[in-house]
């Protein structure tokens, strides 16, 4: 980066010395940022690190427990968000703040909406809202249903929001977590162009390369307390890693040579309908192999979703095959797949991989609870339960230890995740789906998670991994299939694909296999 | 962390004391509207402590109980299970009608045989009352609450119209059924009732009760289909991804706490009340069940225990007259002790516990599975 | 002919004097699950409003007075519900419950305590709630009679109809019926926005209450003369279900509550003239419902964050 934008004799935001507690719990101690006119700060670090958390007090949706806070030089305190967008102050979140079955333009003016007396002005709201989609350059449609337009979208129509409020300053919060690389792309561009305007932005992620890409300076956090803040420029990638987690991070997983094995799931010609009763995947193949990750890349809303939940039993499809060991399990029940030999983790774990209510223990046995030795004549075996708990959260190092009896929903989401992580590989099936494994979990957890999903493979199973995280396909996957509009459009082996035409592939353009 | 217990730490963490301490709250509230009413505080109170302490006044207690503790039981089931069963009158009314029916029409079989028959026939029509609404539901994504509402209203005017058929009405001018068979009663002997001093409606519902209380509890902590149930209650789609096949939990679920919202029904006709009248308005069995579930936190013993209190409650409330108190008064005293279970969370705020330990009886994760139901 | 006109006349009318107050909960109930809060708390509400629009009535000699303070001892009790389930983030349903029990309670308490009786006196002629256009219709005539059976209804019909319009209005057309319905799908997205959602949320379950006792003093003051203690038994439940019925949304609550007004009014004309059992006639408006949702209704949206206590961090 040039900084050719950045203007620094003019801070817009300083925050000094910021102490932010929850109980007895730090989760910011003692932070300092400074951002500049022109300038894209990036906020770099793990999970739980406090990025979140310090923002949140930029936008007055949290009080500082101590510390000021300085917007445009004038030390100001924020109430509410209302305060903050006064101070022309305005952040997208990483969960979408959209009302779903609201339309564009209602999801931008709502709490600016232009009146004409007592009646709402929605004429009026949308002439500005198209006026300021196209000062920016960013296209969208006024009259679309939040719920029928794609992530990358909804993105534009936050960052479209807070332009409406006349934001100077911008805060991302982990903006293209589920963004294709064009459409990262794409917003790194859209960022530029802000800049230039004379915006300044502030963007939270943990991933490096963007921040490589896009940003000026960054601060790097680490559970709560401020690391340093480096000029982009002067460092690599690995030393912001090593910056972020306090260790030296590797990314590589070692994955041995070996060759695949028989045809372990076999997908012909599969079709379904999404939940609008519109086609979603139309025609798809697709081999597993045993001793083989199968990587699909795709962006998401391409019938990714529908075609892990029509093999996994959860949907029903329109016609084709899904072949399981030579068991055809399509159309049957998630139970009949799974003792044929499916076993997956889902992409949502706290809505489907886990009972949030239930122990630890009880979600260990979630398949198996009418089975030997977990229950006898339809009554549970608390002992045998235990036991298996107890063996799997030693072995699979869940912590805290000793929770066998604590809620799910009281753990981590690395540790929740290495509960279905246990329960899955202990389940021992032939075929493991892995959907989005490692979203939302820090350094430390995804290299846990990696290696149980490769070890997998080196025992001999088969393996699909569905991931947006372009990176992770290509490091763990033996083959990558690109799915692009409800069909696989190109199988590449994992060591020959290169991230450029996976991108081009997966937005339906570039070469077909 | 090592912080010092405050009081309000005390009070969250202990759902007994929590629910202790609305009672005590609720007994406050109604002292209060005694005293703003210009009536003795003294007395009301007196009375009620007075009527149900004794020996005869406790075994009326009792009695009243038995159908409250039952249909808690049938609500607490539901709410385990993740529905709000706020049908449990519906089912608690044909469950009393079908129980009447056969205890006339089956005059002529032996009691050990007439009895049992009773309790399948009630707890046969309340699962059906329940597995409609569940079909419903499961089939046409009919909201329960809704359908539950019409099934009450079906239910009471049903059961008035069976009433008046020729063969189960009262021959006199009463408008009401006949009375059902001395084979299909469950009082105690009158000879036993008079010389142990009694309430003349003792009955054996109370060792039914208590039954059914262990066999919920059994099945609720103990069992496999406990195990599907609570998963389908607490999250439907993790419980579907493992492999638990949920619109059958649901309709499962239905019909068992529908089988125990009619079997309370039958246990109030065998027991205290012989027949059943043509009403004008719904009897509200079922709605004190809700609320027996809620102050026994959907814990099948708790309800055991929220039931006597509640009919403690209700048998001493109809003694306040006595005192020139309108029996209105108990309403207003569990209302406010329902009113104080509800913000419960107000403790655990104070407390910095963010999550409440007991989340069965939750309307609202209901709702929230309901609506991701949607847009499948 | 002449005996059609006249029952169609006749279902009509009670078709409207039924739905009224049912109407009047339901408007209620859109308010306050649309804002994102459970209200089984309804019936509550109406027989609050039902006891105290009876009473003052009688002692103000103004049945608008009445009913307006009927509205306003619904509002208390949608306040409390609003206390304990927006600024307390108390369970929506237990809360409802609670509502339930005491309202009437209260009410009927208090009715015991000012006429020694859970009744009520009853209304005078011109206590009750005015009939509008009396008189102004021919009944000599068949037509006359007609006209008189539909449009000589009582105030609280015809401003009905008019909240009807207000509240839909209100809904679709204006901010704060924009940021109530946002409230109800997102309140995260609205406190992002600056909008306060607790504020929100508590003024929608206040209307709610108020419309709701509204409800509950027209059935004391035109269905009948007195407050009974079983003058409200399940219409506020029958009022949620209009509005689950008509997808939470007022113009479709209006067709659920005029269906259940009009299989009233059927109860009405055929109980007096066939032979068909009553019991069985007064099962009609709940089988139709369930018919009439399962061939053309089906699923209600709920809205998405209905049920959830929003609290917000500090």
């Amino acid at each position: 980066m040039a900084k050719q934008y950045v203007d620094m004799n003019t801070p817009v935001i300083e925050m000094r010395n910021i102490v932010k507690r929850f109980g007895d719990f730090v989760a910011n101690d003692g932070i300092n940022l400074t951002v500049h006119k022109g300038e894209i700060h990036a906020i770099l670090g793990e999970n739980g690190a406090g990025k979140s958390t310090l923002m949140n007090q930029l936008y007055g949706l949290l009080k500082p427990t101590s510390g000021d806070i300085l917007v445009n030089g004038k030390k100001i305190v924020m109430n509410n968000p209302r305060d903050a967008i006064d101070a022309g102050i305005g952040m997208v979140h990483q969960h979408f703040m959209l009302v779903q079955p609201f339309t564009v333009t209602e999801n931008i003016v709502l709490g600016t909406e232009p009146t004409k007396g007592v009646r709402l002005d929605m004429d009026t709201a949308r002439k500005n809202v198209v006026e300021i989609s196209e000062r920016y350059g960013l296209s969208i449609d006024p009259d679309a249903r939040i719920e029928d337009i794609s992530v990358g979208m909804q993105q534009r129509v936050e960052i479209l929001k807070a332009l409406y409020r006349g934001a100077d300053i911008l805060i991302l919060d982990e903006p293209t977590s589920s963004l294709t690389p064009q459409e990262i792309t794409e917003l790194i561009a859209i960022m530029h162009n802000l800049v230039k305007d004379g915006k300044s932005i502030i963007i939270i992620t943990h991933k490096l390369k963007e921040i490589k890409e896009s940003a000026d300076f960054c601060t790097i956090i680490r559970m709560g307390k401020y690391i340093d803040t480096v000029d982009v420029d002067q460092v690599d990638e690995n030393d912001l890693a090593s910056m972020m987690v306090g260790r030296k991070v590797t990314f590589k997983v070692d994955k041995p040579e070996q060759t695949p094995g028989d045809v372990v799931l076999d997908v012909k010609d599969l079709h379904c309908l999404d939940y609008r009763g519109i086609e979603i995947v139309k025609g798809l193949n697709l081999q597993v192999r045993r001793g083989e990750i199968v990587g699909i890349a795709g962006i998401d809303g391409n019938g990714q979703t529908e075609l892990v939940e029509v093999i996994t039993g959860l949907r029903k499809g329109t016609s084709g095959q899904v072949l399981v060991n030579g068991t055809d399990v399509f159309n049957k029940s998630p139970s009949f797949g799974f003792a044929h030999g499916v076993s997956s983790i889902p992409a949502d774990r706290q809505k489907h991989g886990l009972v949030l209510d239930f122990s630890i223990e009880d979600n260990l046995i979630l398949q198996n609870y009418e089975r030997d030795p977990y229950a006898k004549n339809s009554v549970l075996q608390r002992g045998p339960i235990f036991t298996h708990a107890s063996q799997s959260i030693e072995k699979y190092d869940i912590r805290p230890s000793g929770s066998e009896k604590r809620a799910a929903g009281t753990l981590s989401g690395g540790n929740q995740q290495k509960v279905i992580i246990a329960r899955e590989v202990q389940n021992d099936k032939d075929l493991l789906i892995a959907v989005n494994p490692t979203r939302g979990l820090d350094v430390g957890a995804i290299e846990y998670v990696h290696k149980y999903i490769v070890d997998q493979r080196n025992k001999g199973k088969a393996v699909l991994l569905v991931s947006f995280e372009l990176d992770e396909i290509m490091s763990l996957s033996d083959i990558i299939d690109v799915i692009f509009d409800g069909r696989i459009v190109a199988s590449i082996p994992g060591g020959e694909a290169n991230e450029n035409d996976l991108g081009l592939m997966m937005a339906g353009g570039g070469k077909k296999a | 962390m090592t912080r010092k217990k405050s009081f309000f730490d005390f009070i969250a963490e202990n759902r007994f004391i929590h629910i202790l301490f609305s009672i005590i709250l609720g007994f406050l509230v109604g002292a209060i509207f005694l005293a703003v009413m210009g009536l003795s505080i003294g007395a009301a109170y007196g009375r009620l402590l007075g009527s149900v302490t004794s020996l005869k006044g406790f075994s009326y207690v009792i009695v009243y109980a038995v159908p409250y503790v039952v249909a808690g039981l049938s609500v607490a089931f539901s709410f385990k299970t993740g529905v709000f069963n706020i049908g449990a009158e519906g089912q608690f009314v044909v469950g009393s009608m079908a129980a009447v029916c056969t205890g006339i029409l089956g005059a002529s079989l032996p009691k050990p045989l007439l009895i049992p028959l009773c309790f399948l026939a009630a707890m046969a029509a309340g699962a059906v009352w329940g597995i409609i609404v569940g079909v419903l539901k499961t089939k046409w994504g009919i909201n329960e609450v809704l359908s539950m509402i019409m099934f009450n209203w079906i239910a009471f005017y049903l059961s008035n119209f069976i009433a008046g058929i020729p063969a189960i009405k009262n021959e006199g001018t009463a408008e009401a059924t006949k009375n059902i068979s001395e084979n299909a009663s469950m009082l105690f002997s009158k000879d036993f009732i008079k010389s142990a001093g009694l309430a003349p409606t003792a009955n054996w519902g109370f060792i039914v009760a208590i039954i059914v209380t262990l066999i919920a509890w059994f099945i609720i902590e103990k069992t496999t289909l406990g195990f599907e149930l609570k998963a389908v209650g607490s999250n439907r789609f993790a419980a579907e991804y493992g492999g638990i096949n949920v619109n059958r939990s649901i309709l499962t679920a239905l019909a068992i706490s529908g089988a125990l919202a009619g079997l309370a029904g039958a246990l109030q006709v065998m027991g205290m009340g012989k027949r059943i009248s043509i009403f004008t308005s719904q009897e509200g069995f079922g709605f004190a069940g809700i609320v027996v579930a809620l102050i026994g936190c959907s814990n099948p013993f708790g309800v055991l225990i929220a039931g006597l209190f509640y009919g403690a409650l209700m048998y001493g409330g109809s003694k306040l007259n006595l005192e020139g108190v309108p029996t209105q008064l108990i309403s207003v005293i569990v209302g406010t002790v329902v009113f104080f279970i509800a913000i419960s969370v107000i403790f655990n705020k104070f407390s910095g516990i963010h999550f409440g330990r007991e989340r069965g009886a939750n309307g609202g994760a209901l709702k929230a599975a309901d609506k991701k139901e949607e847009k499948k | 002919m002449m005996n059609f006109v006249n029952s169609l006349g006749i279902i009509l009318f009670a078709t409207l004097a039924y739905s009224t107050p049912l109407l009047y909960g339901a408007l209620g109930s859109c308010f306050s699950e649309v804002s994102g809060v459970v209200n089984i708390g309804i019936e509550g509400m109406m027989t609050a409003g039902a006891f105290t629009g009876t009473v003052v009535a009688y002692f103000t000699g103004n049945p608008w007075i009445g009913f307006l303070c009927g509205g306003l001892a619904g509002a208390f009790f949608g306040m409390l519900h609003a206390i304990a389930t927006v600024r307390l983030g108390a369970d929506q349903t237990i809360a409802g419950t609670a509502i339930n029990m005491l309202g009437p309670g209260i009410v009927i308490m208090l009715a015991k305590v000012m006429f020694n009786s859970t009744d009520t006196i009853p209304l005078s002629a011109s206590q009750k709630m005015p009939k509008l256009f009396a008189g102004t219709f021919d009944t000599s005539t068949l037509f006359g009679r007609f006209m008189d059976n539909v449009f000589a209804a009582y105030g609280s019909t015809y401003l009905v109809f008019i909240a009807v319009l207000i509240v839909w209005f209100v809904f679709y057309k204006t901010r704060f019926g924009l940021r109530l319905r946002a409230c109800g799908e997102h309140p995260q997205a609205c406190e992002t926005l600056g909008i306060n959602v607790i504020a929100m949320r508590f003024a929608c379950v206040c209307i709610s209450g108020f419309l709701a006792g509204l409800g509950g003093a027209c059935v004391t003051m035109t269905l009948s003369t007195q407050f009974k203690p079983i003058s409200i038994v399940g219409q506020g439940f029958i009022a949620i279900a209009a509005v689950i019925f008509g997808k939470f949304r007022p113009q479709g609550a209006l067709l659920g509550c005029l269906l259940f007004g009009f299989c009233s009014g059927l109860k009405v004309v055929l109980g007096g003239s066939s032979g068909v059992n009553m019991q069985l006639i007064s099962m009609i408006p709940y089988v139709v419902t369930v018919i009439v949702l399962v061939l053309f209704v089906g699923k209600s949206r709920v809205p998405a964050a209905n049920g959830k206590p929003y609290i917000k961090a500090k």
